[in-house]
């Protein structure tokens, strides 16, 4: 290899004769691609389109969320769908960027070894959800999911709820103070047959409250993995948010 | 002795804090995290006291002619070792979860072998663990022979050694207990990232320290590359990591980020983990044990030059094309797919570079098999950056994403191009870190080639089928105007496309483990009597000038 290689003023003999120059010119290069792609984001309003109906988790769907990451469901389900047809029939209206907008971090996935879940909320019952997610194959027998019975025998701690919650509200999500006071009673009222959930429907409208895993005596991983999955995509009423035909 | 105090008063204050961790632990898994970084301080402090290196002496076998060898070269030999151990563990949990996909009942019904905690620990295993040991035991070896110096801070260095495979350990069992980040290929948890921002902070320290002792002029251009690495990486890892834990003492922590904004960050991390980790780093191998198994100089220097900055400035802007069609800006999608077609030609100029060094040397190609490995690498990595470019376009991502054709492209970049260019590596350096005349055999390595190159075949052909026709049953419609197939049916069709991959990887593992037996044999000191390579017989009948003969 020879080093004369010279092109007018510059010549790159001096990169690399000095490190410090390499090194800088080398992160440079590297840093201006993210910036210009990921800072913007942060502050173009239309990025994230203004919606009605999208709240923060409940305590009970926020821990079955995290059971679904700790699970790792995102490296065979997504949760986006894209605006094509045979998706919008498949699974649903497609995904706004807004119905991700509290979700720490995202889980819009990479593969669909199994089905989209953006807005498999309300699609099945408890019963089928219970079911499938101990013995996927009883029914659905096509499916190469793997079995999550142990889910229905351990039980929700609650203790540290409000510590989760003040996490998320150190990172931009709106959780009240109210919210946070209230988050382990609401984590175990949520699944509570015999609560009234009045007040938690007021903190989160829309929440669903009731006992998911059929066993009421107490609140178990699958309460809440089964919470979690009933919510996805019920939030906001895409009917209201699509465009309609100008009335003649 | 004042030194070796300080060392072993830090390590037992270290090894005292993350005792007390432990017990104050808020969940079992950072307890047992804790408990794990605890025995690491006492292990390293022991050794300290010892006051000497504990494996080199237990071992001898690990350190190897200390007298013939100028440099450097203990940490190497782990990291060789550590690259070998790592990939059969990496390359058989991947070929247990592919039978998973195609056998359900192998998920065992544990919670810690299912599909779901097992998936990260094969792709960290197989990136961070087996391609990272590649490279930092590379980069030591190729920094000091290119700079002509032996490496700054050898504490350090031992230290960025030992201090990785504790990453990797946390990592690997954080997977199987289920902690995670819940963001591909950045899975590892906030205090295990800060744990790693450590090391990578002191593997860039002794790099650059190596760097700036050189006695050569020039710095070669296989260390511009694994400079862009180890910074790149560093910024990638540090942004993209930002969370915000739940406890101290807690394993749990939620991003920075959310939603449209955490999508992009990580994938702008992701790509780039691709581009940096397992291009830039490999393409530094290449520029130094290519030419130096050919024995010819790297083809064209202004090529290196135009390539290598036109391939790290690009590379950043590629991460998009991950979320194609999804709720981010359609701006930056269309950003995205732009800079990644362009992209193809930067990495094209790193694959040129390093098939035309052969120029003279293509008769290799036939007699070693190391060389042989090496342009199968570079084949390899030739296809997957066009195939890259091709699936990032829109209207093929709009059928291929989602699909197994990304698992298919992924595979046969990191089977065959990470893979291969790794293991001709390692056969170049193990005879020569251990002073040996060659490998044991030469004709296994030959085995080896075959075996990875026809399990990347079944592999990726078998993808390719799956994931197209994936994408096409989910988009089929009926005459009736309804779609055809349900989801259920989909995941039926699969079944033959998933045995098939699970046979390609078996056979690249056989590969792999072919590989182990070789290299064992060698670091014993055994040369397998064998015939040679390629054999062109003498034809004494042959072997004479041409005499016309008249027509009757």
């Amino acid at each position: 290899m020879t080093s004369d290689t010279k092109t007018g003023m510059f010549s790159h003999k001096k990169l690399e004769r000095n490190v410090t120059l390499l090194g800088l010119c080398a992160l440079g290069a590297v840093a201006i691609g993210g910036i210009v792609e990921i800072a913007p984001l942060f502050w173009i309003d239309s990025t994230v389109e203004k919606v009605e109906g999208m709240r923060p988790y409940t305590p009970l769907e926020l821990t079955g969320r995290n059971i679904y990451m700790r699970e790792g469901c995102y490296v065979c389900h997504s949760q986006m769908i894209r605006p094509f047809r045979d998706e919008v029939e498949r699974y649903g209206a497609y995904s706004l960027a807004a119905e991700s907008m509290y979700d720490h971090p995202f889980q819009w996935g990479s593969k669909r070894t199994g089905p989209d879940l953006a807005r498999v909320g309300g699609r099945y019952s408890d019963e089928w959800h219970r079911a499938h997610l101990k013995d996927p194959r009883s029914v659905v027998p096509e499916s190469i999911m793997p079995p999550y019975a142990f889910l229905a025998g351990r039980s929700v701690k609650a203790g540290d709820m409000s510590a989760h919650l003040t996490a998320l509200s150190r990172v931009g999500v709106p959780y009240t103070d109210e919210a946070i006071k209230a988050a382990d009673a609401d984590l175990m009222g949520q699944a509570d047959p015999n609560a009234d959930g009045a007040a938690l429907k007021q903190r989160y409208p829309k929440a669903q409250v009731r006992d998911f895993d059929g066993n009421p005596a107490k609140v178990t991983e699958m309460d809440a993995i089964v919470a979690y999955l009933q919510m996805l995509g019920t939030l906001v009423d895409r009917q209201k948010a699509q465009a309609h035909e100008q009335p003649r | 002795m004042d030194k070796l105090l300080t060392r072993v008063g830090v390590l037992f204050v270290v090894a005292l804090l993350a005792f007390v961790a432990m017990v104050l632990g808020v969940d079992q898994a950072f307890s047992v995290h804790m408990g794990i970084a605890c025995v690491a301080a006492l292990i390293a402090m022991a050794v300290s006291m010892k006051k000497f290196d504990f494996l080199t002496q237990r071992f001898p076998v690990l350190s190897g002619p200390t007298v013939a060898s100028r440099y450097d070269d203990d940490p190497i030999r782990w990291g060789v070792i550590a690259t070998m151990f790592w990939g059969i563990a990496g390359f058989l949990v991947g070929l247990i979860i592919a039978l998973q996909l195609a056998f359900p009942v192998l998920n065992l019904n544990l919670e810690y072998t299912t599909f779901g905690r097992l998936r990260p620990l094969h792709t960290s295993a197989v990136i961070f663990a087996f391609g990272g040991n590649a490279l930092i035991a590379t980069s030591f070896y190729v920094v000091q022979r290119t700079c002509r110096a032996r490496l700054a801070f050898p504490g350090l260095a031992r230290f960025v050694f030992w201090g990785y495979q504790l990453f990797i350990v946390l990592a690997a069992t954080g997977y199987l207990m289920g902690v995670t980040e819940a963001k591909e290929y950045a899975e590892p948890e906030w205090y295990v990232d800060i744990w790693l921002t450590v090391v990578w902070v002191s593997y860039l320290v002794v790099f650059v320290g190596t760097l700036v002792k050189r006695k050569e002029p020039h710095i070669y251009v296989a260390n511009w590359f694994y400079l862009a690495f180890i910074i790149t990486v560093a910024m990638l890892h540090l942004v993209n990591n930002l969370s915000m834990p739940v406890s101290l003492f807690g394993s749990k922590s939620y991003s920075a980020f959310a939603g449209v904004q955490d999508a992009l960050t990580q994938w702008w991390y992701g790509h780039n983990a691709v581009g940096f980790f397992l291009t830039a780093g490999f393409l530094a191998m290449m520029y130094y044990f290519v030419p130096k198994q050919a024995e010819r100089p790297v083809y064209s220097y202004r090529l290196s030059i135009v390539h290598f900055w036109s391939l790290i400035f690009l590379y950043i802007w590629a991460g998009p094309h991950h979320l194609h069609y999804t709720a981010l800006p359609d701006w930056a999608q269309t950003l995205g797919m732009v800079f990644s077609i362009v992209l193809w030609m930067p990495s094209w100029g790193g694959m040129i570079n390093g098939l035309m060094t052969l120029n003279g040397a293509w008769d290799k190609i036939r007699t070693d098999p190391i060389i042989r490995m090496m342009v199968m690498a570079l084949a390899f990595y030739g296809m997957s950056t066009f195939e890259g470019p091709m699936l990032s376009i829109k209207a093929v991502n709009s059928l291929s994403h989602y699909t197994d054709w990304t698992i298919g492209h992924v595979h046969s970049g990191a089977l065959g191009w990470n893979g291969m260019i790794t293991f001709a590596c390692l056969y170049y350096l193990f005879p020569r870190l251990w002073g040996r005349a060659r490998m044991y055999s030469l004709r296994m390595i030959n085995w080896h080639f075959w075996l990875s190159t026809l399990g990347i075949v079944f592999y990726a052909s078998a993808m390719w089928v799956a994931g197209i026709m994936q994408g096409l049953m989910w988009r089929e419609y009926g005459a009736d105007g309804y779609l055809v197939y349900s989801f259920a049916e989909t995941v039926a069709a699969m079944f033959p496309m998933y045995v098939i991959r699970a046979f390609g990887g078996l056979l690249y593992l056989c590969g792999a483990l072919i590989m182990v037996y070789n290299v064992w044999m060698t670091v014993a000191g055994k040369l397998r009597d064998e015939k040679a390579m390629t054999e062109t017989p003498h034809n004494p009948d042959a072997d004479r000038p041409y005499v016309a003969v008249p027509a009757e």
